[in-house]
């Protein structure tokens, strides 16, 4: 079960997916990410209330990231719950995804 | 797959493996450079360890581990082998030989080692700590003990299995996560470094449910090989799974990142980061690839190939590597081009090429008397084509007869030990061919030669001092292909058969009466007599009188013959002929009176007619273009009735370096036999060596050459033959 929730913070537009990230969700996460990168300018991603993710769950996440740096724009990934945190850990990824290259390439 | 059929493979192999360890345990003092052979040793123990591991065989993987940890330790050069050791390892080799050999009567092996396992596994204990690391006394499976290798001086990897995976697009959606083959590493060790490679495909090519991950991981641990690749055991099928053991050679790592390909520098950072190969070797490659890059706009060279040219890798391991990869390819190209079959369906085959080539004649007759030209030409072609597939047929049974030959190098070596006399086995003809069936029945008269020679035949040092010969006795096994026949040659360079004490044991049994003078030839045939030994001393090894008349029997039962050559001080040679198949022979038939007779035709030399020689009666001999031929007819021998007929033919034969003349009433030409044995009944009878079967359905006795030659030689003592001489 993953439902994608967008709310509007400090002017931002948070979005949040719930539930699980993974393979039998992952499509689904594809299109609403691929959505809300069209929808909204700098969107961020909540990932507190992702109870469960497994490699699709990651391989969707690098991919809204990357989908977002070839716009030129950033998707920051805030406030990782307990599940995601474990997962990154595991895969070493923290690294991956903080690193600044692969967020706004044109940066550097 | 059948848990039975397997094991009896691996029963087999095991086997299989075990002499390769032995020949090679026996050739490892005498070499120089004595790598191969420790190699080839720890692969077989390390080979039937695995193998029996699968079977749950305790005992068997106990034994071999502790055997296999000390072999290691000798191929790292932590430990040399002296005489003494080899011989100890020699004798766990005969005891893991018979916990093997014990498997086929007790299928479930025993769990616990015995005594005299124990006992042997002590016996090792010197040599698992050496000097250089002594306490350190069990090495745990997988690990190799560290160390410099001064064998090979190249530099080595880290201390931790480096795994390299790529798993497979399909592995999610069969319901897998590589995430949890990752958590279940992490439990059999430290997981050092870790990095991700998740090559995403842009925009709509990605596909959610494909797995796009890969890892490359560096873990510490205890767990051996077979524990690590349980781990992906459901992921293996589509993904790359490559286990790089510690203290693997920069080879290993470099190739890895020739793999990768394109990714081959965020390769590179990450072994630079495991610490697998340095940076400066590194960034040279990486400089270089750019450099071409930019200059040809071409395809990307691989990183390993520029690191080997840019000689970040020294050419020697280069050249080691190659041959390394070689080597197994090489292998796989034997095993290819081998198939084992089991013996009983060679047999089988055999017989029905026999029965065939019965049939084909019948059918090569009828056609013949049917005067169908058509007929005529398709079974000569048909009898074309059976002769061919005879000979096929029976060459599959030919093996080399050096497999039996090296299996004495073991033997020479116990007895010399055990008697205190240095001797040396020289082989030579070891490819010499010859049926299976013979060689297995040769191995017991050999032995008994070869043992009589190393305690009888060879004098001890002191002895061969005295009579002027170097220290250490020869003991030479030779085999040659000769006239339709295969001679065996056991010689030795010792005393050589003392004629007056065999002559004094004979006159003593009372097989030659006092005062009588024999040939030399005949005097030593005496030691085949049963019950006969003129060893002064009886030994462990010989000289209780049985042996000898065993080995005669046993070469007579494979339609052979044996002699020996003997000079008083310089030597002995048992020579030992026999025939090349005992199953088909090319025949030449001759008839006498109303029956036929077959002799090999290899054995045949001319055919003459026996009318214009000079013919002595009485002493049975023609003159042969001046040669002195004694002959003898069939007619006689056989004592066939009727009438001669108005000209007689001479067969003339060669049988060893003796000719004889066999005169006959027709020739009747060329054919296809199969021999088949004579029944009981005609055991004793002399000069026939078997029966066959003629095209027309009659039966044609198959003629014993080597005994009518005989008869014909010593005509003058026995002019008829007795069907019980002996």
């Amino acid at each position: 079960m993953l439902t994608f929730e967008s709310t509007q913070r400090k002017g931002k537009v948070l979005i949040q997916p719930r539930g699980e990230l993974t393979i039998f969700t992952a499509a689904q996460a594809k299109r609403e990410f691929a959505d809300a990168l069209e929808a909204h300018a700098d969107p961020e991603v909540d990932l507190s209330a992702v109870e469960e993710m497994d490699t699709a769950g990651v391989q969707v996440l690098l991919w809204a990231r990357r989908e977002a740096a070839h716009r030129g724009r950033a998707l920051p990934f805030v406030d990782h719950s307990p599940a995601v945190m474990e997962v990154f850990d595991l895969l070493n990824l923290v690294g991956i995804f903080g690193d600044p290259i692969f967020i706004t390439p044109s940066q550097s | 797959m059948d848990m039975d059929l397997a094991k009896q493979t691996f029963i087999q192999e095991a086997l299989e493996l075990l002499a390769a360890m032995e020949s090679a345990l026996l050739a490892f003092e005498d070499q120089e450079d004595p790598t191969e052979s420790i190699n080839a040793i720890f692969r077989a123990v390390h080979t039937i360890k695995g193998s029996a591991g699968l079977f749950g065989l305790e005992g068997i993987v106990r034994f071999a581990h502790t055997l296999e940890t000390v072999l290691d330790r000798v191929r790292n050069h932590e430990v040399t082998l002296n005489h003494a050791a080899i011989s100890h390892l020699l004798e766990c080799h005969d005891h893991l030989a018979g916990m093997i050999g014990d498997l086929a009567t007790h299928p479930d092996g025993s769990a616990e080692l015995d005594p005299r396992g124990r006992e042997l596994l002590e016996g090792l204990v010197p040599m698992l700590a050496g000097p250089e690391d002594a306490g350190h006394a069990v090495v745990e499976v997988g690990s190799r003990p560290a160390g410099p290798d001064p064998a090979a001086p190249v530099k080595e990897g880290p201390d931790c299995w480096h795994l390299s995976l790529r798993f497979g697009p399909q592995v999610l959606q069969d319901g897998m996560d590589p995430l949890s083959c990752l958590r279940y590493l992490s439990t059999l060790g430290r997981i050092v470094h870790l990095y991700s490679l998740l090559q995403l495909p842009e925009g709509e090519a990605y596909n959610p449910e494909l797995c796009y991950l890969g890892l490359e991981v560096e873990l510490e641990t205890a767990a051996d090989r077979k524990t690590l690749e349980e781990v992906f055991e459901f992921v293996r099928q589509d993904s790359i799974i490559r286990l790089i053991p510690p203290h693997s050679k920069i080879r290993e790592y470099v190739s890895l990142i020739q793999e990768a390909g394109e990714t081959g520098g965020l390769l590179g950072d990450i072994l630079i980061k495991c610490g697998c190969i340095s940076s400066e070797d590194l960034k040279q490659a990486l400089v270089v690839q750019n450099e071409e890059d930019a200059a040809q706009g071409g395809p990307h060279r691989r990183l390993g190939e520029i690191l080997i040219e840019e000689k970040a890798v020294p050419p020697a391991v280069v050249a080691a590597a190659l041959e390394k990869q070689r080597r197994p390819q090489e292998r796989q190209g034997m095993e290819a081009k081998v198939i084992k079959v089991q013996a009983d369906k060679l047999d089988r085959l055999v017989d029905l090429v026999g029965e065939l080539v019965i049939a084909g004649a019948s059918a090569h007759v009828q056609a013949a008397a049917s005067k169908v030209a058509g007929l005529v030409e398709s079974t000569a072609i048909v009898n074309k084509l059976v002769e061919e597939i005879r000979d096929n047929a029976l060459s599959l049974r030919m093996v080399q007869i050096g497999e039996t030959f090296t299996r004495f190098r073991r033997v020479v070596r116990d007895l010399s030990k055990e008697m205190g006399k240095a001797i040396e086995l020289e082989i030579h003809g070891g490819d010499t061919e010859l049926d299976k069936s013979i060689v297995e029945k040769l191995s017991d008269p050999l032995l008994h030669i070869v043992r009589n020679a190393i305690d009888h035949g060879i004098e001890s040092v002191e002895v061969r001092r005295a009579r002027g010969k170097l220290d250490t006795g020869s003991l030479a096994l030779s085999a040659l292909h000769d006239s339709g026949s295969i001679v065996i040659e056991i010689s030795d360079d010792g005393g050589g058969l003392n004629r007056e004490r065999i002559l004094a044991k004979a006159v003593d049994k009372g097989l030659v009466k006092e005062g009588e003078t024999l040939p030399d030839a005949e005097v030593w045939q005496l030691i085949f007599e049963p019950g006969f030994s003129t060893a002064a001393a009886v030994t462990d090894i010989s000289g209780r009188g049985v042996g000898m008349d065993v080995v005669r029997r046993n070469i007579d039962d494979l339609r052979g013959t044996i002699d020996i050559e003997s000079y008083e001080g310089s030597g002995t040679t048992f020579r030992i002929r026999l025939p090349l198949t005992l199953a088909i022979i090319d025949g030449f038939r001759v008839g006498v009176g109303t029956g036929s007779y077959v002799l090999p035709l290899d054995l045949v030399q001319e055919c003459v007619d026996l009318g214009p020689f000079l013919e002595s009666a009485e002493n049975h001999l023609v003159n042969l273009r001046g040669e002195v031929l004694p002959f003898l007819r069939l007619r006689e021998i056989f004592s066939v009735p009727g009438a001669f007929p108005p000209r007689e033919q001479v067969v003339v034969v060669q049988y060893g370096e003796t000719r004889a003349g066999i005169v006959v009433d027709r020739l009747l030409g060329e054919f296809q036999t199969v021999i088949k044995p004579l029944g009981e009944l005609f055991r004793q009878t002399k000069a026939i060596g078997g029966s066959t079967i003629l095209g027309s359905g009659e039966v044609a006795l198959i003629l014993d050459v080597p005994q009518l030659v005989q008869m014909a030689g010593s005509q003058g003592r026995r002019p008829r033959l007795s069907p019980s001489l002996h």
